[in-house]
Formats: C-alpha cells, structure tokens, sequence
C-alpha cells in the first residue's frame, strides 16, 4: 500500500509545481520585477481586508470608533473576544456546525462513493437512465428547490431539527459523477481477482476500490465540507431556534444586533473564519489537487 | 477517458456496452450480479428521490397552485401564477438586476482570476504563499464575508471611505447610494470567490505542455510574444469552462445581497432569487413563489444551452 501511496503523490506533483514555468518571464530582469510587484500588490489587496479585521478586532470599542486611517488606533486588547465567548452563542453555534458539516460530510461521502461504485460497476436495468437523470440534476439550482423542501420539511413535522438542516443537503449528484468517472478508470483485474476468490461485492468495494480511491475521496469530502460550513440560504430557512443555527446563521441574525459593535463583529468574523482556514492548511496541496483532477469543487 | 482494451475487445463489445464499460470483455467476465450494482445505488436513490426529485415535483405542482404558508386550502389556478410573474415589473426589475450583477461581476471574476494565475505560474517564489493569499477568502462563511465589508464600507469610520478622505474626496455611501451599491457588492463577491477560478486556470497552467513555449522561445519569441501566442490560445477551453460555470454562479447571486443590504437601496440591488424569498416567506405566496423560480429556472436552462453552443463552435 505504502509503495502505490508514494506513486500516486509522486504522480499528483507536476514536476514544476512549485517552480512555475520559468519561461514565462523569460530571463530578462525587468519582466521578473514587474510581475513580482503586480503580484504583491494583488495579494497586498486580497490580505488587506484579513489584516484591517484583525487589528480592529484586537481593538477596544472605544478606539474603533475613533476616526484614522491606522487600523491601530489604541492598545492591543482581547476583550472583544472575551465578550464573544462569554455571551457563549458563538461556541454553540460553531459546536452545531461542525456537527452538522461533519454529518453532512460522512453521510454524503458513504451515499456517493457506493452510488458512484454502483453506476460504474452495476449491470442493473435502467442504470443508463437513473444516470442520466443523476447528470441532469446538476443543472439544478439548489434555490430552486427551497420553497418545496421547506414544505416537505413542514409536513414531515421537521423544521427546526438538526435533520432538516442536514438531509437535504446530503444529495450531490455532481460528487456521485465524479466519483463515478474516477471508479471508471480504475483497472478492473484486481476486483476479478478477488471475485474469483470469492470475496462479496462489498469486501471488493472497501478492500480494493476504496484505498484506490482515497486521493479523490478524501477531495470530495473536503469540498463537501466547506459547503456544508459554508451554507447559509438552507440552514437559514429551516432553523428559527438560535440553539440550532450554525455560524453563518447565527452570526447573520446578530448582525443588527451590534452591528455597531465592530470590535465584536470582527473577533467573531475572525472566529468563524479560523476552522477552515486551517483545514486549507491542512490539505492545501489535496484541495488544489482536487480542483485540477475534478475541475469542480463546489456543491 | 478511453479505456485500453485488449485486441478483440471491440468486436466483443454488445451494443449495451459503453466505452467506460469495455477493457475486460476479452477474456472472461467477471462482473457485478446486476441486481448488487442496484443495492449500491440504492441509498443515493432514497435521498435522491425524497430530498430532490419530490421537491423539484412538488414545486412544479406548487406553481400551478395558489398554496400558501397559512394554513388555508389551496387550489389549482392553472397558469395564472406564470401569468402574473411575467406581467410583474418586480419580476423584470429583480431578474434586471441579477443580470446587471452577472455582467459585472462575471468578466473581473474572471479576468482577474487569470491574472493571478499566469502571476503566480510564473515561476517566482512562494507559491504556497500566493495561492493561500488569492484563495483563503474562498474558504469563507457568506457572513464571514459581509461582516468584514459591511465594516469596510461602513460611511464614516471603514477603510474605504477614510482611503479616499486622504485625498480629499467622498464619502461614498457604499452600501446607501442607488447607483453604487451593486458595483459595491460586485467588488466583495470579486474579493471572496475569485480563489476558486484561479485555481482552475492555475491546474490548467500547470498542466499545459511546456514544448511549444519552449520551441518558441528557441526561435527567439519573447515573454509577451510567447503569452499572446501561446499560453492564452491553450488556455481556451478552460477559459470556456471557467466563464460558464462563473455565469451560472452569479446568476444565483442571494446570499451576500440579502444580508448586506436585503435588496435595497429601493430594490436597486435585489436579484430574482431574493424576490422569491420574499413572496414565498414574507408574502406568505409560495405557489406564486415557485412559479417565479421555475421562470427564472428557464432562463438559466436557456443561458447554459446557449453558452455550450457557443463554446463547442468555438472549439
């Protein structure tokens, strides 16, 4: 196992990967500097509003709301998120969404990669239709289908549980497709070796397809993740009780309520922000990866 | 994804094959009993059907209804519901907007992205560092997102307007001002999801042949020569792929609309999809709700069908 582990990440890692393509700039000075500078102020741009938070964050409330262009306007303090974690909403609500994010994830994960296996391995009548009908699904905004399922949720009693937050979003036609296209490139000797020996269908999916299949798997996952954490409009809809919103609702829903509290907005937006970020730490490369073998990652 | 299937496959190959489904048919078949491939499905099929299918039915039957939120009896109104959207100016002037927000937000989103890609392809280093930079925002919660930019934007005391008070000009109402606030938006939706298009054009880069540039700088064609020429030209299908999807995305736009401005001001920033929240949830009118929806599902059916027309002429 190790030794095709070590294949498949030498595989994953274009050789000029972290070199770029030095021909690009040519070898001249000039282009180098220019394209260096351009870079830095872009990304100067895109860490700014990053920066200008967490100083403000780290801020009293009183020097926030002194006029000057320096985002550090008086001594560093952590009272904003001292504030925050005492008013105790934000751990609960983090709390619910790692909860469900999580749910969402493993139940998503284990319908997917069997349907995907189903789709690429089965024989079954009508499998070329229910496929097709899988592919066309993607087209569909997922807003579109809020009104419905909110009265679904009605009917079946559900609203406000963590149920209906969770199942409606466990359905990902497009990570069914994916998967199902990587399971088609996997070479079929070894699962007939093994059915030869007798082994059931489902020992050939967890002992042979799966392992294969952690590269894109755990991609999925990840994707998932993020867009489960990230959901806002369905979550929002379904929940009223603030014990069982998530961060995004949560914080939407007090906005208004210190909204001119901005030492406090920003520690909490700064809170929120802190998980993902490091799971982007955590699987960098994977993330990148996924996006340049599936081409999507969003839901 | 053409498999490579031993001699004589092909000829064994019967007409309910798919390529995908060839490769092993040579010799000996040893394949999944159909009905276990069903057993697999079998649980996306439950949730798929319950939480997708029944939904996407029971709002196209909601369109044809006068159902509410109250707890009144609902009756067939036939096509009326359609009728009324497409007379409704809140309809035009809501799925304006979401146009309006498309156009411009759709080619910096894409541009920019570009940018930042052949930027950091380039071959200057901290990559790590570049690319953490361009797609952390990415990662965000929508509310994330706005709570920074609504203090950003915020008249007196945000970033923006103390930026420009140094040069003596402003304020601006970011947020307040009619003929702003969507370009205000457009710039926070920009700054949050550009990370995810630069990664695509990023994996395109990385994994374009590098033989051509290098036969053309053998033959003295210079970086910008070789970018014009070469790189851009490559990079065209995924330039389709990256713009389609982008389109589609901001078509949708909802999220960051509603909580930074909940549409206003005076419905100059409300798109399609907050119009339908607010009949179908504040006006209490789901089935006139649902039939705005399947209207503007329409248009998204329609703008992806055109746009894959004319990407495959391209091609």
């Amino acid at each position: 196992m190790s030794a095709t582990a070590t294949t498949v990440r030498a595989r994953r890692r274009p050789p000029n990967e972290t070199v770029g393509s030095p021909l690009l700039l040519g070898h001249g000075r000039l282009p180098r500097v220019l394209a260096g500078t351009a870079l830095a102020v872009l990304a100067a741009l895109w860490l700014l509003p990053f920066l200008w938070a967490i100083a403000t964050s780290l801020q009293s409330e009183q020097d926030v709301a002194t006029p000057g262009l320096s985002p550090i306007k008086g001594a560093f303090t952590t009272q904003a998120y001292e504030q925050i974690l005492e008013r105790g909403n934000v751990p609960v609500w983090a709390f619910n969404s790692f909860l469900i994010a999580g749910l969402v994830t493993l139940i998503t994960v284990v319908v997917s990669t069997l349907a995907a296996y189903g789709f690429s391995r089965g024989t079954f009548r009508g499998r070329r239709a229910l496929l097709a009908v899988t592919v066309a699904a993607i087209l569909i905004p997922p807003q579109l289908l809020v009104v419905p399922l909110f009265e679904q949720m009605l009917l079946f009693n559900m609203v406000d549980t963590y149920a209906a937050v969770i199942l409606p979003q466990v359905v990902a036609p497009m990570m069914v497709f994916i998967l199902k296209r990587f399971f088609d490139g996997i070479p079929r000797e070894l699962e007939e070796a093994a059915r030869i020996d007798g082994a059931s269908e489902f020992r050939v999916f967890l002992s042979i397809v799966l392992p294969l299949s952690r590269p894109i798997v755990s991609a999925v996952a990840i994707f998932v993740f993020i867009g489960a954490w990230n959901n806002f409009m369905w979550p929002f809809i379904v929940t009223n009780d603030p014990d069982l919103m998530t961060l995004p609702v949560g914080l939407a829903t007090v906005k208004d309520a210190y909204g001119v509290q901005y030492a406090q907005s920003m520690a909490s937006a700064l809170l929120a922000a802190l998980p993902l970020i490091v799971v982007f730490l955590l699987f960098q490369r994977r993330i990148v990866n996924s996006v340049a073998t599936t081409g999507l990652g969003g839901s | 994804m053409t498999t490579t299937a031993p001699l004589g496959a092909e000829a064994q190959t019967g007409p309910d094959a798919s390529p995908t489904d060839g490769g092993r048919r040579a010799g000996r078949r040893i394949r999944m009993n159909s009905g276990t491939g069903l057993v697999f499905v079998l649980p996306f099929l439950l949730v798929f059907g319950l939480f997708l299918v029944w939904p996407v039915v029971q709002g196209l039957w909601m369109s044809f209804t006068d159902s509410s939120l109250s707890l009144r009896e609902t009756s067939f109104v036939g096509f009326d519901n359609y009728a009324e959207a497409l007379g409704d100016p809140d309809v035009w002037s809501s799925l304006g907007n979401t146009v309006f927000f498309t156009a411009i937000s759709s080619v910096p989103l894409v541009l920019i992205a570009l940018a930042m890609a052949l930027l950091v392809h380039s071959g200057l280093a901290g990559q790590w560092a570049w690319r953490l930079a361009f797609f952390a925002p990415y990662l965000l919660p929508v509310t994330v997102v706005t709570l920074i930019w609504t203090w950003l934007y915020q008249p007196d005391l945000g970033l923006a307007n103390q930026f420009l008070d140094t040069f003596g000009v402003g304020p601006v109402g970011w947020l307040s001002d009619e003929a702003v606030a969507m370009w205000s938006i457009a710039g926070l939706t920009v700054w949050w999801t550009v990370g995810f298009n630069f990664l695509l054009y990023l994996a395109a880069l990385q994994s374009l042949p590098s033989t051509y540039d290098e036969a053309a700088a053998l033959d003295g064609a210079g970086a910008w020569r070789r970018l014009w020429s070469i790189t851009l030209p490559q990079l065209g299908r995924t330039t389709a792929l990256v713009a389609m999807l982008q389109i589609l995305a901001s078509l949708k736009v909802f999220d960051q609309i509603y909580i930074l401005t909940k549409g206003g001001p005076n419905g100059s920033t409300r798109p399609i999809l907050e119009y339908v929240y607010d009949v179908g949830f504040t006006g209490y009118r789901l089935g006139y709700a649902s039939a705005i929806s399947y209207l503007f599902f329409a248009v998204v059916i329609v703008v992806s069908l055109v746009q894959l027309r004319l990407f495959r002429q391209e091609d």
